[in-house]
C-alpha cells in the first residue's frame, strides 16, 4: 500500500506543517552528512594562521578559528560524524532494547522482574556520568562513544518495548497466532515486534537529538572525538576559550547547528507518531 | 396542545472528517413528554447516540448541528450560548454513558464526585452536599452507602459504578435523562437490576428518559414508545408490542427478525425471502453421519481446574463431553470462568489439574507453549470475541486467513494457498476482493468473517467460539450465527459456544452448561434447561433476559 501510505503522510503533513519543516530539516542534515566533505569550500583541518580568528565575512561565511580554519567547512564536515555516532548508537539500543524488552514483556514472571530491576539500577546512575566513565575506561575512540551512548539509552528502549508488548500479549490476534500454530518465540518476533516498532520509531527520532547532544557533550569535555577532527562538540569546546574576547562565531555556529539538529529530530518524532499510527488511517 | 418537555424538529448533525462532511443525523423529529421513557433504537452508525449528544450539546468538536431545532420546554436550545447551556446541564438534563468506569474520575472518592456535581449547580456547604450525596447513594440502592462514600471507582463493580453514575446524573433533579447504552457491557442480571432501578427512579421523580440502545428487547421491556433509527433517519415510531408484531418499515422488519427471542430459531433471524434461501441450504446438507459404536468422544474433559497464584480458583471440577457435529453452550456471568475454560480446551493456557481427551487421546500432557507442535493443533480452533482485536493490524485479511494454513497445513505460498484462502473467504461470505485489505479498512462484520475464515481454514473438528457476536450489531449477528450453524451442519463441526446471551445459546446449542464462580451449576438439553431451570441461579439468569412485558408470540407470526 505505498500510495495509500504516501497519501496518508501527505495528509498528516498538511495538517501539521511543523512536521514537514522538521522533516525537511532532517533531510538537509542527511544530505550535508553525505555531501558535506565534497561541498565544503575549504579543507576543514588545514590551518592558515594569517587568517586566524576572522569574524564572518564573504570568504569565510562563519568566520575562522584560532588556527585560521574555516568554521563553515568544519561545520559541514562535522555533520557526518555527529549523525553517524547518533544513528548507530540509537540503532544499537533500539534493536537490542526492542528484542530484550519484547521478550520480557511477553514472558513476564521471573525474567521480566530480573531485567526490570537491572534496568532500574542502570537508570539510577546519572547517565552522562556513566557514559563518561565508559568512554574513559574503554578508551578515547569514536566506537566507544557509540557504545557508551547506546548503553545509556538501552534502558529506555527496554522499558518502552516491554510496556508496549505487555499490553498486547493477551490480545485476540496474539492468541489467534498461537492457535494458528505459532510458537512463543515467533509470536514475539513476527507478530508483536512489528506492531510495536512504529511507536518505538517515534521514540527513536526523539532520542536521536538527545544522542547527538550526548556525543557532543562527551567531546566537549574532552572524551571521545579528538581534535583536530571537526565535530560540533569539540568546536564549541574550543571556541569557548575565545568567547570572553568577543569571538562569538566560534561558539554560536556549532551551537546553532546542534540546536537545529536536536529540534528537527524532536519535532519529527512528534509528527511520526501521527504518521505511523495505523488507527489514524482510513 | 401543550408544549412537550423536549421537541426535536428536523435535526441535522454533520461531522467534518478527512473524507469531507458526513451527515450523522438527517432530519430527525421527535417529542418527549415529561416523565416518559422513550427508547431510541438502532445499530452502530444509526445516529442514535449523536442525537443524544446533540441534545445535551456534548458533540465532539468535529460535529455541528447544521439544521433544525431542539426545544426544551419551548426554548430552542440550539441557539443559546454555551455559558447559559451549562446551567441546563445537570439541573435540566443530564446523561449517563456506556462505560461507567471510564466516566468516573478514577482518583476521586465517589462520594466527593457526587458532591462535586451537586455543588456545581447548588449553593450549599460541603457538608450539606456530602449529606445529599449519601441520600443519593441510598436512592440508587448501594449497600453500605456510608462506607461506599469513600470508595474509589476501581473498588466497585461495573453495575455499582453505573449506579454511581445514575446518582450523579439525578443529583440536581433533572427533568430529562439521556441514557446512552447504560447497561451494555454489564451482565444480564446486573442489567436488569440497573434498568429496574433507573425505571423506578424516573417514575418516582417524574423524570423523562431517553434510553439509547441497540437492544430492541431492552427498549421494548422498559419503554412505552420506541423509535427506530437507521443511517441517521428515523424510520419507525411505535409502541413496542406493535413494533414487534407488525413492523412497518423494511429495516424494522429486519431488525425485529434478527433480534433473538426466547422462541426464535436460527432460520427465523432473517426476513422471509432470505429464510427460504437458508432453509434450502440446510436441506442440501447431508444428514449427520452416525458414528459407529465404539468411536471415542470428540472431546472428553474430566475434572478440569485452574488456579492462579492469587484469589479463588478460576475453575474447579469442570467436566464435559462433546460429540462430532454437536454444539454445546457455555454460559455464565463475567468471572464465572467461561473464558478460562475455553482457553484451556483450546490449549492456549495450561490447566492446574484435570484431563482433556480429544478423540480419546489425552492432549493435556503437552504444555500449552509446546502445543503448537501437536498434530491436534489444527483440529481445535477458536474464534475470538472482539473482531477488532482479533486480527493483526499489520496483516491483510489474506495473510490472516493464510497464516494457519502456512503453519499447520504446511501449504507453501502459491496458487494452492491462494485457492484455499479464497475458498474459505467465499464460505464465510467475504467478498474475495476484500482479501487485500487491512483490518482497519474492514467493517466489524467483515472482520468477524475473517476471524471465522481463519479458524475454519485448517478444517478443524472442534471450533470454540468465545462470544463471537458480542461486539456485532444484531443484523450482522444474525448472519454470523446462521453461517456458524451452516458450517456445523455441512462440515460436521463441533461448536463450543461461549456466551452470555442466553437467547443466542438457546437457539444455537443442543446442550448448555451454566457456570458460576468457576463451577458448573446446571447442565442439560438447552431448551429444557431454559424453559424449566432446575436451579435458582439459572432461573435468575433466564428471567433477567429482557423481553416484552406482554405474552410473547413466536417471531414466525411476523409477516
Amino acid at each position: 500500500m505505498p500510495s495509500a501510505t504516501l497519501r496518508h503522510t501527505a495528509w498528516i503533513l498538511r495538517g501539521n506543517p511543523l512536521t514537514a519543516v522538521a522533516a525537511s530539516g532532517v533531510l538537509i542534515l542527511i544530505l550535508i552528512g553525505i555531501f558535506g566533505p565534497s561541498i565544503a569550500p575549504y579543507d576543514p583541518i588545514a590551518s592558515n594562521v594569517s587568517e586566524a580568528l576572522m569574524p564572518p565575512n564573504r570568504a569565510h561565511l562563519a568566520g575562522t578559528d584560532q588556527l585560521g580554519r574555516d568554521t563553515f567547512s568544519r561545520l559541514l564536515v562535522a555533520t557526518r560524524l555527529d549523525l553517524v555516532i547518533a544513528v548507530s548508537a540509537v540503532g544499537i539500543s533500539f534493536v537490542l532494547g526492542a528484542v530484550i524488552g519484547a521478550f520480557c514483556g511477553y514472558a513476564g514472571g521471573r525474567l521480566d522482574r530480573a531485567v526490570g530491576r537491572f534496568v532500574d539500577v542502570m537508570m539510577a546512575f546519572p547517565l552522562f556520568v556513566l557514559a563518561m566513565a565508559m568512554v574513559a575506561a574503554l578508551g578515547n575512540r569514536v566506537e566507544n562513544i557509540v557504545i557508551a551512548t547506546a548503553v545509556i539509552n538501552l534502558p529506555f528502549y527496554i522499558r518502552f518495548a516491554r510496556a508496549e508488548v505487555n499490553v498486547r500479549r493477551n490480545v485476540g490476534w496474539v492468541e489467534a497466532a498461537r492457535a494458528g500454530g505459532e510458537g512463543n518465540v515467533s509470536v514475539v518476533l513476527r507478530f508483536l515486534l512489528p506492531n510495536v516498532l512504529p511507536a518505538m520509531a517515534v521514540q527513536m527520532s526523539l532520542n536521536l537529538g538527545w544522542a547527538i547532544l550526548n556525543a557532543a557533550g562527551l567531546s566537549f569535555i574532552g572524551l571521545g572525538v579528538r581534535p583536530p577532527t571537526p565535530e560540533w562538540g569539540i568546536m564549541v569546546a574550543e571556541g569557548a576559550r575565545f568567547i570572553s574576547t568577543g569571538k562569538w562565531w566560534l561558539v554560536a555556529f556549532p551551537g546553532f547547528a546542534l540546536m537545529m539538529a536536536v529540534l528537527c529530530f524532536n519535532l519529527l518524532g512528534d509528527g511520526m507518531r501521527d504518521i505511523l499510527d495505523p488507527r489514524m488511517r482510513t | 396542545m401543550t408544549e412537550p418537555l423536549l421537541r426535536i424538529e428536523d435535526l441535522y448533525v454533520t461531522f467534518s472528517t478527512r473524507r469531507g462532511l458526513v451527515e450523522a443525523v438527517r432530519g430527525v423529529s421527535l417529542a418527549l413528554e415529561a416523565g416518559e421513557m422513550l427508547g431510541l433504537v438502532g445499530e452502530s452508525g444509526s445516529g442514535k447516540s449523536v442525537t443524544g449528544f446533540a441534545t445535551t450539546r456534548l458533540l465532539d468538536a468535529a460535529g455541528r448541528v447544521t439544521k433544525g431545532q431542539i426545544f426544551y420546554r419551548g426554548q430552542d436550545i440550539t441557539k443559546i450560548p454555551d455559558s447559559d447551556f451549562r446551567a441546563l446541564h445537570g439541573a435540566a438534563m443530564s446523561m449517563i454513558f456506556q462505560n461507567p468506569r471510564a466516566a468516573l474520575n478514577p482518583i476521586r472518592a465517589i462520594g466527593l464526585q457526587i458532591a462535586d456535581a451537586i455543588l456545581s449547580h447548588k449553593r450549599m456547604s460541603k457538608e450539606a452536599a456530602a449529606e445529599e450525596a449519601l441520600k443519593l447513594l441510598r436512592a440508587v440502592q448501594i449497600r453500605d452507602p456510608e462506607k461506599r462514600m469513600s470508595a474509589y471507582p476501581h473498588e466497585l463493580s461495573g453495575g455499582m459504578c453505573q449506579r454511581v453514575m445514575i446518582a450523579i446524573a439525578i443529583s440536581c433533579d433533572p427533568m430529562l435523562l439521556i441514557a446512552d447504552e447504560p447497561t451494555t457491557g454489564l451482565d444480564v442480571t446486573t442489567q436488569k437490576v440497573v434498568m429496574d432501578l433507573l425505571a423506578n427512579i424516573a417514575a418516582e421523580r417524574g423524570m423523562a428518559t431517553i434510553l439509547i440502545t441497540h437492544d430492541l428487547g431492552l427498549a421494548a421491556q422498559y419503554c412505552r414508545r420506541v423509535v427506530v433509527m437507521e443511517k441517521g433517519r428515523l424510520v419507525e415510531e411505535a409502541p413496542p408490542e406493535a413494533l414487534f408484531r407488525h413492523p412497518q418499515h423494511a429495516y424494522t422488519k429486519r431488525l425485529v427478525a434478527a433480534s433473538p427471542t426466547v422462541s426464535s430459531r436460527i432460520e427465523d433471524l432473517v426476513t422471509d425471502e432470505e429464510r427460504s434461501e437458508y432453509l434450502a441450504v440446510l436441506a442440501a446438507c447431508k444428514p449427520p453421519v452416525v458414528p459407529p459404536p465404539g468411536t471415542p468422544l470428540l472431546l472428553d474433559v474430566k475434572n478440569l481446574a485452574k488456579r492462579y497464584d492469587q484469589g479463588p480458583p478460576a475453575l474447579t471440577g469442570f467436566s464435559m463431553t462433546m460429540r462430532a457435529g454437536e454444539s454445546v453452550g457455555l454460559v455464565g456471568e463475567s468471572g464465572s470462568g467461561k473464558t478460562t475454560t475455553s482457553r484451556m480446551i483450546c490449549r492456549l493456557i495450561d490447566a492446574s489439574e484435570g484431563e482433556i481427551l480429544f478423540d480419546g487421546e489425552s492432549i493435556g500432557h503437552l504444555p500449552a507453549r509446546e502445543f503448537h507442535r501437536s498434530p491436534h493443533r489444527k483440529d481445535i480452533q477458536i474464534v475470538f470475541q472482539d473482531p477488532n482485536e482479533s486480527l493483526n493490524p499489520r496483516f491483510t485479511a489474506f495473510d490472516c486467513i493464510a497464516h494457519p494454513l502456512l503453519r499447520l497445513s504446511r501449504l507453501r505460498p502459491g496458487d494452492a494457498l491462494r485457492q484455499r484462502v479464497e475458498e474459505c473467504a467465499v464460505r464465510v461470505g467475504l467478498p474475495v476482493e476484500l482479501l487485500s485489505r487491512f483490518p482497519h479498512q474492514l467493517s466489524g462484520g467483515q472482520k468477524a468473517r475473517v476471524g471465522i475464515a481463519r479458524a475454519i481454514a485448517c478444517r478443524p473438528r472442534l471450533l470454540v467460539l468465545d462470544e463471537p457476536t458480542a461486539a456485532l450489531d444484531v443484523s450482522v449477528q444474525a448472519v454470523v450465527l446462521q453461517l456458524l450453524d451452516r458450517l456445523r451442519r455441512e462440515d460436521h463441526l463441533a461448536l463450543l459456544f461461549v456466551s452470555h446471551d442466553l437467547n443466542v445459546v438457546r437457539m444455537m446449542c443442543d446442550r448448555t452448561i451454566v457456570l458460576r464462580n468457576g463451577s458448573i451449576v446446571e447442565t442439560g438439553e438447552s431448551r429444557a434447561l431454559f424453559d424449566n431451570p432446575k436451579t435458582e441461579y439459572t432461573r435468575e439468569l433466564v428471567e433477567a433476559v429482557p423481553h416484552i412485558r406482554r405474552a410473547q408470540e413466536p417471531m414466525t407470526s411476523v409477516t
